[in-house]
């Protein structure tokens, strides 16, 4: 004799059917929220259900559940798009978000590059700078080092 | 459409008479079973009739468009479904609001470094660009509750499932 248990789950309650000790949705809908199994059945139903939860192994069960009940409660928000929306804004938010990353690295290239120009630039002044300090030692007859030292920035600032 | 000589998918696969005003014939033609079969497994012939029911008819293609994409994510992933995606796409959007913010950050240095003077009129300018282009620029930065993400009340215990869909951006198109 199948025993039942002695209160019934939010389903079986719902479907008016006795609930035996081994019934399959019980687990995942508890009597203490009946609007849990009224949402997942308004958009799968009870046979669908049961039929999904039996062809998975019982680890996988609560989250199967879990999971159509999320899917089930979006369909009554949105009986149009369902959680099929959300999907699509974050799709659009992944495009959206690359084609950012991408605007900001380039600008980053850029100045790199300006950076990259102006240290060239400067490589190029300093050459000159140091050439002409030679030249001048030489006219004058000291030493270059002398020269450059009093040319230097740092006793120049 | 309905007809005495080619019934519908529906009509066809649920072995009834395709009448002239069949709910089903418009979105489930006769050569595409295969869609409405995989709808029929998972939601139920009566639940999706009674959903279009409910809706104008101007919304029913959409909604068909969405059950199938529902229906087949459902089919290839029986515990997260589009569950599966939503968490795998929230992910990467994470993962690309903190390259962005990274990024933006080497350019406020290279800004700093060119302009040190400059600096609080260009954070200002570029705040204010940034509350102009807010409301999309806004959600990428903030949190995922604007996507509705997966509420913790829905799942007892909900981690990256063991066999999301991978590539759901190159699977398929959401609509047929």
């Amino acid at each position: 004799m199948i025993s039942n248990n002695p209160t019934r789950c939010a389903a079986c309650r719902f479907l008016r059917r006795r609930c035996p000790q081994d019934c399959v949705l019980a687990p995942y809908f508890p009597s203490s929220n009946p609007e849990r199994f009224a949402c997942v059945h308004k958009i799968f139903g009870a046979g669908n259900i049961t039929k999904m939860l039996e062809q998975l192994p019982v680890h996988l069960r609560e989250a199967a559940a879990d999971s159509m009940f999320y899917e089930a409660s979006l369909r009554v928000e949105d009986p149009v798009y369902g959680c099929v929306r959300i999907i699509s804004q974050l799709q659009h938010h992944i495009l959206e978000a690359q084609s950012e990353i991408l605007k900001t690295n380039g600008q980053i290239a850029s100045y790199i590059a300006q950076q990259q120009l102006q240290q060239q630039q400067q490589n190029v002044v300093d050459g000159a700078s140091y050439q002409q300090d030679m030249q001048i030692s030489e006219y004058l007859g000291v030493g270059s080092d002398v020269q450059t030292l009093a040319n230097d920035s740092y006793f120049h600032p | 459409m309905g007809s005495g000589s080619s019934p519908c998918a529906s009509c066809r696969l649920l072995r009834r008479r395709c009448a002239k005003g069949c709910i089903f014939a418009p979105y489930f033609p006769s050569d595409d079973p295969h869609k409405f079969a995989i709808v029929h497994k998972v939601f139920g012939a009566s639940n999706v009739s009674k959903m279009l029911q409910e809706l104008p008819i101007h919304q029913r293609g959409d909604a068909v468009s969405s059950l199938v994409y529902e229906a087949n994510a459902r089919m290839r992933d029986p515990v997260y479904g589009c569950v599966g995606a939503i968490s795998f796409l929230q992910n990467q959007v994470s993962e690309l609001q903190m390259q962005l913010a990274v990024a933006q950050a080497e350019t406020l240095c290279f800004q700093m470094q060119q302009d040190p003077v400059a600096l609080p009129t260009q954070i200002d300018q570029h705040q204010h660009h940034h509350q102009h282009q807010d409301h999309d620029q806004k959600s990428l930065l903030l949190s995922n509750s604007d996507f509705n993400s997966i509420p913790h009340q829905y799942f007892s215990s909900f981690a990256s499932p063991s066999n999301v869909i991978q590539d759901p951006l190159k699977r398929e198109s959401l609509w047929t």
